[in-house]
C-alpha cells in the first residue's frame, strides 16, 4: 500500500499544476465562483495526497536508512555519459514537514483569497499564479537532486515575480517585482556556479551523493586562485549558500523583501513569509552534511544570520506600514533560522575530543521554519483583513479595531504572543531551542544577539498590535466588517500556533540530517527559558507603556529624542540608495553606456571605415580608368619608355 | 520513400514553390501567400517525417563508441562537376536534422507572420523561398562545394529582402549586412580551397577530408580563417555589428529567419567545417577564440541594457546568446559542444518568437521604443504574456528551452580544467544576471505599468497571428520540459566530433 502511495506521489505536484493549466489556459475569463471552487478543490486534493504520503512515510520510517527515500527517480537531462540530472521525489523529515506546511498553508490562503480578491478584475489570473507557485514550491521541497532544486528554485522565483507585480498597472509594484527577481537572480548565478563546481568534482547532482562523507573528502582540498589559497569545500558551500542568501533575503541582499509587499497580501503571506523565503534555509538544511564539513562556512552562516536578525528587528521598530513591519519581522526570523543552522555542529563542549557533532541547531532551525510558517502566515492574513477593512496600510490611520474585528483581534493576539516567544505558544518552544543551540555553539555573541532580538521582536510586534487594535480609531472608518472567507482561515491557523509546541521532542529526535546521526544535546540550563521569557515580557511591557492605549504621543516624544538616529533607521540604513547608486551610477552609466558608445563608434566605426576606404580606393582607381583614349595612349608610351630603361 | 530522395525534396520544394509563384498574378496576394504556405506546410511535414525516419534509422545503426568520423544517414552521391570531382553529395546527422526541423518550424511561422505583407508580395515570397531552399541545402550537404553554393544562396537574398521591404535605414543596413557576410564568405571560400588543395585528395567530400591528416602548420593557418569566416555570420565579436542594424531594419519574417536560422549557419559551419576537419587547429586557437566569445557574451548583454529600440535589444541579446553557442564549442568538451548545439536550437526558436512578437506589436503601436509603450498587458494580453514567456526563455528560466542549453554550455565549459576556461565560465555564468536586467527592463517597459490613452483601442492578436506564436511557445516549452530526445540525438552526433577533436 505504501509503495502504491509513493509511486503516485507526483500527484501532490500534479494537482496544483493542473489547476494552473486549467485556469490559465481555459478559464481566464470564466465565472469567478467556478474558478474559486476549482482552485480550492485541487488544492485540497494536493493537501490530501501530501498528508497520505506523510502517513506512508511515517509508517515506512523505521525501515529507512538515514531516514531518506526516493519515492521515484527518472532521468531528465543528460549532460555527459557520467552525469545525468534526474527528476525525483525525495522524502526525508524536512521535506515531509515542508510538504505538510506548504499544502496546508496553500489551501488556507486559497480560501482566504476568495474573500480578499473578490472585487479584483484579475481574480482568475490570481488563482492560476497561486497554483503555479504551489506547484513550484512543492517541487522545490521534494527535489531529489540539486539541479532539480535549481529548476524549481527559479520557478518559485518567477511565480514570486509575477505575483509581486500582479497589479501590473501600478509602477511601484512593477519596480518591486523587477527588483526581487534581479536580486535573487544575482544570488542564483552564484548558486549555479556552486552546482557546477560540486557536480564537476563529485560527478553527481543527487543529494544522496553530495551529502555523503566521500564528497566532503573529495572536495576538501586547497586551490590557489590568484595567489589566495582557498578551500574548495568552503568555496563550493559558500557559493551554494549564496543562492539561499538571496532567496532568504539575508543582509545585504534583503532589500527586495520589504518592497515585495507591493503584491497582494495573500501573496505576501504564503510566498514572502511562510514558504518561499524559507527556501534558503531549506537549501542550507538540505545540504547540511556537506556544509557541516566546512567549519568556516557554518561560522559565516551563523554570523550573517545573527546580524540580519538584529538588523531587521531594529528597522522593524520604526516602520509605519503594516506590511513592512511584518516584512522586517520575517527577515529577522529568517535570520534566526539561518544562524541556528550555523550554530549546529560547532560545539565548544567537545574539548580535547575534537569538535563534537551537535545537531540541535539543525532541528531548531527546522522547528522554527515550521512554527514560523503558521504564525507569520496568520499575521499576514490578519493584516490583510485589516487592510481590506480600513483601505490603508498605515498603522497610524488605524486604531480601535478591537471592537469592530473581534475575531481577527483574538487570533492576532495569539500570533503576536507566539512570535514574541511567550509560553506556551509555538514560538516560545522553537525560539528556546534556537537560543539553546547558539549557547551550546560557544559563540556567545550570537546567543546575546538572539536574546536581544527576542526582546525587540516582542516590542515591535506589540507596537503593531496595540496601534492597530487598541484605543480609538485615528481615521474615519466605513463599513468595517469581517468577511468569513477571510476570518476562518485566520482562526484555523491559531490551532497549529497554539499546539505546535507539543512537537518539540519529535523535532529534536527525528528531524536530523543524514550521515550525521549523533543525537542532539538537549541539556537545558534551567535559567534559559526564564531569561528568554523575561526579555520577551520586557519587550511587551515597553510596547504597552508606549502604545498600550493606542496613542502615539509618548512614542513621538521618544522619536524626537533620538532625532537623526531614528531617521537613519526608518530609512533602512540607506541600503536601497546604495543599490541604486551601484546599478544606475556604476553599472548603467559606467559600463553599459560606454559599451553602447564603443560599439556604435569604435567597432562599428571600424567597419564603416573599411567601407569608406574601399570607396576611396575605388575613386582613386576611377581616376585612372577615365575612358579617355589619349590618356591611355600616353600612359602606354610612358610605360614602354620605362620598360626600355629597365631593360638596360 | 527513399531517404536521400527525401532530403533532395526538402530543399527542392521551396525552390519549386518559388518557381510556382512566378506565373501568379502580381495582385493576387491571397494566392501567393497560400502557395507559399502550402509549400512550407508540406515541407514542415516532410521534415517531421524525416526526423522520425532519422530516429528510427539511427537507433537501428548507432554510432560506434569511440568513432572519430561523423555518421551520416540517407546519403547519396551524384557526380556534378566531373573535372574538379565535385559531387552532389548529401546526407544528414542528428545536428543537421534538428537544424532542418528548426528551419521548417521557423519558416512556417514566418510565412504566417508575414501574412500582412502588401508591398510587392510576389517578389517577397519568391525571395523568401529561395533563401529557405539555400538554408536547407546547407544542412543536407556533405560536399564542401555544394555546401558553399547553398550558403551563398541563403545569404544573398537577404540584401534585397532588407533593402526593399525593410524599415528605417534599410539601404545602409542591407548593404552593411551583405558586405560583411560576403567578406566572411570570401574567408570561407579561401579556407575551403586551401583544404581542397592541401589534402591532395582532389575532393570536396567532407567525410574524405576528415580522414586526411592535415599538417599542424597548415591547420594553424587555415583554422582561424574558416572560424572567422563562419563566425561573422554567427555574430563573433568584433564582426557582429551587421546584426543590430540588419535585424532592426529587416521585415518581421526576415528577422525571424535570419536571427532564428541563418545565424545558426555560422555556428554550424564553425563546428562542421572548422572544428571537425581541423581538430588540431581548433585546439591551438581555442584560448584565443574563447576570449573573443566571452567578450561576445558579456558585451552583447551589457550592450542590450542601454538600448531603447525593441529590435536593437533583441539583436544585442542575439549577439550574447549566439556568443554562448560558440562559447560552448570553444570549451572543447563533450558537454560544451553539445550545449552549443542545443543553444543553436533554443536560440533559433526563441529569437524567432521575439521578432515575430515585435513585428506584431509594432504593427499595432507603430513604435518600437520601449519608453513610449507600457501597459500593453491590458489591451493585448496574449501577445504580452507571450512576450513575457519568451523573455523568460531568454534569461534561461528552467522549463523553457534556454535553460537546457545554457546548463549544458556552462557545465561543459567548466569541465575543461584550464584556468582561462574557469575564469571565462564564471564570467559567462554571471552574464545571466545582466540578461535578467535587460529582459526585465524591456518586459516592464512594454507590458507593465500604466497604459497611454492612444493605445487603449488596440486589439489583441488575431487567430491567424496566434498560430505561429502558439507553435513557437509550444516548442520552447517542449524543449525545456522534455529535453530528453533532443539531447539524446545531439549526443549521438557530438560524440564523433568530440572524439576527433581529442585524438
Amino acid at each position: 500500500m505504501a509503495d502504491f502511495i509513493f509511486f503516485h506521489s507526483y500527484l501532490i505536484l500534479f494537482f496544483p499544476l493542473l489547476s494552473f493549466a486549467v485556469i490559465g489556459l481555459g478559464h481566464i475569463h470564466s465565472d469567478n465562483r467556478f474558478v474559486a471552487k476549482l482552485a480550492i478543490t485541487l488544492s485540497s486534493l494536493s493537501m490530501g495526497y501530501a498528508l497520505l504520503t506523510t502517513l506512508a512515510y511515517l509508517i515506512r520510517l523505521p525501515h529507512l536508512p538515514e531516514r531518506t527515500m526516493l519515492a521515484y527517480n527518472v532521468a531528465w537531462l543528460n549532460f555527459s555519459p557520467g552525469l545525468t540530472a534526474n527528476l525525483g521525489m525525495y522524502l526525508d523529515p524536512i521535506s515531509v514537514m515542508m510538504l505538510v506546511v506548504v499544502t496546508v498553508i496553500s489551501l488556507l490562503v486559497n480560501i482566504y483569497s476568495v474573500g480578499y480578491m473578490k472585487d479584483d478584475r484579475s481574480f482568475n489570473r490570481f488563482f492560476a499564479l497561486l497554483a503555479l507557485f504551489s506547484f513550484s514550491m512543492l517541487g522545490l521541497v521534494t527535489s531529489g537532486n540539486i539541479l532539480q532544486m535549481f529548476v524549481f528554485w527559479e520557478l518559485v522565483g518567477v511565480s514570486s515575480y509575477s505575483l509581486i507585480g500582479f497589479w501590473y498597472e501600478k509602477p511601484s509594484a512593477v519596480a518591486a517585482s523587477k527588483k526581487a527577481f534581479i536580486i535573487t537572480r544575482f544570488a542564483d548565478a552564484f548558486f549555479l556556479l556552486g552546482i557546477i563546481l560540486v557536480s564537476f568534482y563529485s560527478q553527481s547532482f543527487s543529494f544522496q551523493t553530495l551529502n555523503s562523507p566521500e564528497t566532503a573528502v573529495l572536495l576538501n582540498r586547497t586551490v590557489v586562485i590568484a595567489g589566495f589559497p582557498l578551500n574548495l569545500l568552503t568555496l563550493a558551500t559558500l557559493l551554494i549558500f549564496t543562492g539561499g542568501w538571496g532567496k532568504s533575503a539575508m543582509f545585504p541582499l534583503h532589500v527586495w523583501l520589504p518592497d515585495a509587499m507591493e503584491g497582494p497580501t495573500p501573496v505576501s503571506s504564503i510566498i514572502h513569509s511562510a514558504t518561499m523565503v524559507v527556501a534558503g534555509v531549506y537549501l542550507t538544511a538540505r545540504m547540511f552534511p556537506l556544509f557541516a564539513a566546512s567549519e568556516s562556512t557554518l561560522f559565516f552562516i551563523q554570523c550573517i544570520g545573527a546580524f540580519t536578525a538584529l538588523f531587521a528587528a531594529v528597522i522593524a521598530i520604526t516602520q509605519m506600514d503594516i506590511k513592512r513591519i511584518l516584512a522586517f519581522s520575517t527577515l529577522s526570523q529568517l535570520g534566526y533560522m539561518i544562524f541556528s543552522l550555523g550554530a549546529a555542529k560547532v560545539c565548544a563542549e567537545g574539548g580535547h575530543h575534537g569538535p563534537v557533532v551537535n545537531l540541535l541547531g539543525y532541528s531548531a532551525a527546522m522547528y522554527h521554519v515550521f512554527t514560523h510558517a503558521f504564525f507569520k502566515c496568520m499575521l499576514f492574513l490578519g493584516a490583510g483583513a485589516v487592510i481590506h477593512a480600513v483601505h490603508s496600510n498605515d498603522i497610524l490611520k488605524m486604531g480601535g479595531l478591537k471592537k469592530l474585528m473581534p475575531r481577527t483581534y483574538w487570533s492576532l493576539l495569539v500570533a503576536c504572543l507566539a512570535i514574541g516567544g511567550i509560553f506556551p505558544f509555538s514560538g516560545f518552544w522553537s525560539k528556546d531551542m534556537i537560543l539553546l543551540a547558539s549557547l551550546q555553539s560557544g559563540h556567545y555573541v550570537t546567543f546575546l544577539v538572539g536574546l536581544i532580538t527576542g526582546g525587540l521582536t516582542a516590542f515591535y510586534m506589540f507596537r503593531f498590535f496595540f496601534l492597530i487594535f487598541h484605543g480609538e480609531a485615528r481615521s474615519q472608518l466605513h463599513h468595517v466588517h469581517e468577511d468569513p472567507w477571510m476570518t476562518w482561515p485566520i482562526m484555523a491557523l491559531t490551532v497549529p500556533t497554539i499546539f505546535a509546541g507539543l512537537l518539540e521532542h519529535t523535532f529534536v529526535e527525528q528531524v536530523l540530517p543524514p550521515h550525521l546521526s549523533e543525537a542532539s544535546h538537549f541539556a537545558h540550563p534551567a535559567w534559559l527559558p526564564w531569561l528568554a521569557t523575561l526579555v520577551a515580557i520586557a519587550g511587551i511591557g515597553g510596547a504597552w507603556v508606549l502604545y498600550g492605549a493606542g496613542k502615539t504621543e509618548k512614542a513621538t516624544a521618544l522619536k524626537k529624542a533620538f532625532g537623526s538616529l531614528h531617521t537613519i533607521v526608518q530609512d533602512k540604513f540607506y541600503i536601497d540608495e546604495v543599490y541604486l547608486f551601484v546599478t544606475h551610477k556604476i553599472i548603467f552609466a559606467r559600463i553599459a553606456a560606454p559599451i553602447k558608445w564603443f560599439d556604435r563608434h569604435v567597432v562599428d566605426g571600424a567597419m564603416n571605415l573599411c567601407g569608406w576606404l574601399l570607396q576611396l580606393g575605388g575613386r582613386i582607381v576611377r581616376l585612372v580608368q577615365s575612358g579617355q583614349l589619349h590618356f591611355y595612349l600616353g600612359a602606354t608610351v610612358v610605360g614602354l619608355i620605362a620598360l626600355l630603361f629597365m631593360g638596360q | 520513400m527513399n531517404g536521400s530522395f527525401l532530403l533532395t525534396m526538402i530543399w527542392a520544394i521551396p525552390f519549386i514553390t518559388a518557381v510556382a509563384l512566378l506565373p501568379v498574378c502580381r495582385d493576387d496576394h491571397r494566392r501567393i501567400k497560400m502557395i507559399s504556405l502550402v509549400g512550407n506546410s508540406l515541407n514542415l511535414l516532410l521534415v517531421i517525417g524525416l526526423t522520425f525516419a532519422f530516429i528510427n534509422v539511427s537507433t537501428g545503426h548507432p554510432v560506434a563508441a569511440g568513432a572519430k568520423a561523423s555518421q551520416f544517414y540517407f546519403t547519396a552521391q551524384v557526380p556534378w562537376l566531373q573535372m574538379m570531382h565535385i559531387e552532389y553529395n548529401i546526407g544528414v546527422d542528428a545536428i543537421s536534422v534538428l537544424m532542418m526541423l528548426l528551419t521548417a518550424i521557423v519558416i512556417f511561422c514566418g510565412v504566417l507572420a508575414s501574412w500582412g505583407v502588401e508591398k510587392q508580395a510576389k517578389e517577397f515570397f519568391v525571395l523568401l523561398n529561395v533563401l529557405v531552399a539555400g538554408v536547407y541545402g546547407v544542412f543536407v550537404s556533405v560536399d564542401l562545394f555544394t555546401f558553399f553554393v547553398f550558403y551563398e544562396i541563403a545569404v544573398l537574398p537577404m540584401y534585397l529582402l532588407i533593402g526593399l521591404w525593410g524599415t528605417g535605414k534599410k539601404e545602409y543596413a542591407s548593404m552593411k549586412l551583405t558586405l560583411m557576410l560576403v567578406a566572411g564568405s570570401a574567408f570561407i571560400l579561401a579556407g575551403i580551397l586551401a583544404l581542397y588543395f592541401a589534402s591532395g585528395l582532389n575532393t570536396f567530400d567532407l567525410q574524405l577530408l576528415s580522414q586526411h591528416h592535415f599538417s599542424p602548420q597548415f591547420q594553424y593557418w587555415v583554422f582561424p580563417i574558416i572560424f572567422v569566416g563562419f563566425g561573422v555570420l554567427g555574430a563573433l565579436y568584433p564582426f557582429h555589428t551587421w546584426s543590430p542594424d540588419g535585424h532592426a531594419s529587416a521585415p518581421t519574417a526576415v528577422s525571424m529567419l535570419h536571427a532564428g536560422v541563418l545565424m545558426k549557419l555560422g555556428g554550424y559551419g564553425c563546428l562542421r567545417v572548422g572544428m571537425y576537419l581541423l581538430p588540431e587547429g581548433a585546439n591551438m586557437w581555442m584560448s584565443f577564440f574563447l576570449v573573443l566569445v566571452t567578450i561576445n557574451v558579456l558585451y552583447g548583454a551589457f550592450g542590450a541594457i542601454k538600448q531603447t529600440d525593441l529590435k536593437y535589444i533583441t539583436a544585442y541579446s542575439s549577439v550574447s546568446h549566439c556568443g554562448l553557442v560558440l562559447f560552448g564549442f570553444t570549451a572543447l568538451t563533450f558537454t560544451g559542444i553539445k550545449g552549443g548545439v542545443l543553444q543553436m536550437i533554443s536560440h533559433g526558436l526563441m529569437t524567432a518568437l521575439f521578432f515575430c512578437l515585435i513585428g506584431m506589436i509594432y504593427g499595432r503601436t507603430h513604435t518600437r521604443t520601449v519608453s513610449e509603450m507600457g501597459g500593453l498587458m491590458k489591451v493585448m494580453p496574449f501577445l504580452s504574456v507571450a512576450y513575457v514567456i519568451v523573455g523568460l526563455a531568454g534569461l534561461g528560466l528552467p522549463s523553457l528551452s534556454g535553460f537546457v542549453a545554457e546548463a549544458n554550455v556552462f557545465v561543459g565549459s567548466f569541465s575543461n580544467p584550464t584556468t582561462l576556461n574557469r575564469i571565462c565560465t564564471v564570467l559567462a555564468v554571471l552574464s545571466i544576471v545582466v540578461t535578467a536586467v535587460y529582459v526585465l527592463r524591456a518586459v516592464n517597459g512594454l507590458v507593465n505599468g500604466p497604459i497611454a490613452d492612444r493605445f487603449l483601442t488596440l486589439t489583441d492578436a488575431s487567430p491567424l497571428e496566434k498560430i505561429p506564436v502558439t507553435i513557437l511557445l509550444f516548442c520552447l516549452f517542449g524543449m525545456g520540459i522534455l529535453p530528453g530526445w533532443i539531447v539524446d540525438l545531439v549526443n549521438e552526433a557530438v560524440h564523433p566530433i568530440y572524439n576527433n577533436l581529442m585524438r
